[in-house]
């Protein structure tokens, strides 16, 4: 996908944080939260990271913002303004990080850049692999599920622990 | 608490869309392979219908509908049938997750194929079940139950 478009996207993006961050009434900053992983899902996408992009768009627009939904109904939608200390400490956190990330990135290969080392070293071998090997076209798919599975495995515990975590956290506290 | 919506464009959309989400969603598990998609879009997509039935229908057609305690018992059956796709290889001496030693009557390389979507399934309950049971968790407040 063309770079104007990707620019306009990741303006768009930082447009919604700040409108997510910004807002005092906190529906439509959960609102503009679920845009942002639409958003989000869109720039995956027009980077050609289609699998990532699909699992942006059910997560972080979709499940994501419901559950937000449901957290406002059994809190408020107030928000409580943060100390004015804290306030100035996140700042320069948010700026040191920020710099510290954007001192880094140089370091990075360019983008898509097929001598970068990791498209010299791993993914030619899941590339030539995954048809012959898995019968599966789809290099994601068996990068995940076969090539990296224990990760797989134990993401699903991590999710199914999350899951019980959630349950038993909160249930409702019977009178005894 | 949840109500159903006042609105009949709502609900019979509501109607509508599950089903055919879910449908979508069983798409998107049984072709992760040729496809974007796999177990872990599939099951949020799958849990997105219950959610759009809860907000849409109200919180009690949601409990009509899930239980819990079944949701709890999918979601670890999910990650003992990845555990399972991973320990049947080992019967025959292979590896831990090395789906071309299934006992299956198909070559290796189609033996990966089917043990990616075994535990692409596995993944797929889990996630569908925990999302649903969350949300079940995370809505209920002055349900008696």
């Amino acid at each position: 996908m063309s770079e104007p478009v990707v620019a306009a996207l990741l303006v768009l993006l930082v447009l919604l944080a700040v409108t997510a961050i910004r807002a005092s009434d906190l529906l439509p900053a959960v609102v503009a939260l679920g845009g942002y992983g639409f958003v989000m899902a869109l720039t995956w996408a027009a980077i050609g990271a289609v699998d990532v992009a699909f699992t942006e768009a059910v997560v972080g627009a979709g499940a994501t913002t419901v559950f937000m939904l449901a957290a406002l109904l059994r809190t408020s939608r107030r928000r409580s303004p943060a100390p004015e200390r804290l306030r100035w400490v996140a700042l320069a956190l948010v700026l040191v990080v920020g710099l510290a990330i954007a001192f880094v990135e140089r370091a990075l290969p360019p983008f898509g850049d097929p001598a970068a080392p990791p498209a010299l070293h791993v993914s030619p071998r899941y590339l030539e692999g995954a048809v012959p090997e898995t019968d599966t076209p789809n290099v994601v798919t068996a990068v995940l599920a076969d090539y990296r599975s224990y990760d797989t495995l134990m993401e699903t515990v991590v999710i199914f622990t999350a899951g019980l975590g959630c349950w038993l956290l909160l249930r409702r506290h019977e009178p005894r | 608490m949840i109500e159903r919506d006042d609105s009949v464009v709502v609900t019979a959309f509501v109607r509508l869309l599950a089903p055919t989400i879910q449908l979508f969603g069983l798409y998107v598990l049984v072709h992760g392979h040729e496809s974007p998609g796999g177990g872990f879009q599939a099951g949020v997509i799958l849990a997105a219908t219950y959610l759009a039935l809860a907000l849409g229908l109200g919180r009690e057609t949601l409990d009509r509908r899930v239980n819990e305690r079944a949701c709890l018992a999918l979601a670890a059956g999910g990650v003992a049938l990845y555990v399972l796709t991973g320990v049947l290889p080992m019967l025959g001496g292979g590896p831990f997750l090395d789906y071309g030693e299934l006992p299956l009557p198909v070559d290796a390389v189609r033996a990966r194929y089917f043990g990616i979507l075994f535990i692409e399934t596995g993944v797929g309950l889990t996630v569908a079940a925990t999302i649903v049971l969350i949300f079940c968790r995370l809505v209920d407040r002055d349900r008696p139950s």
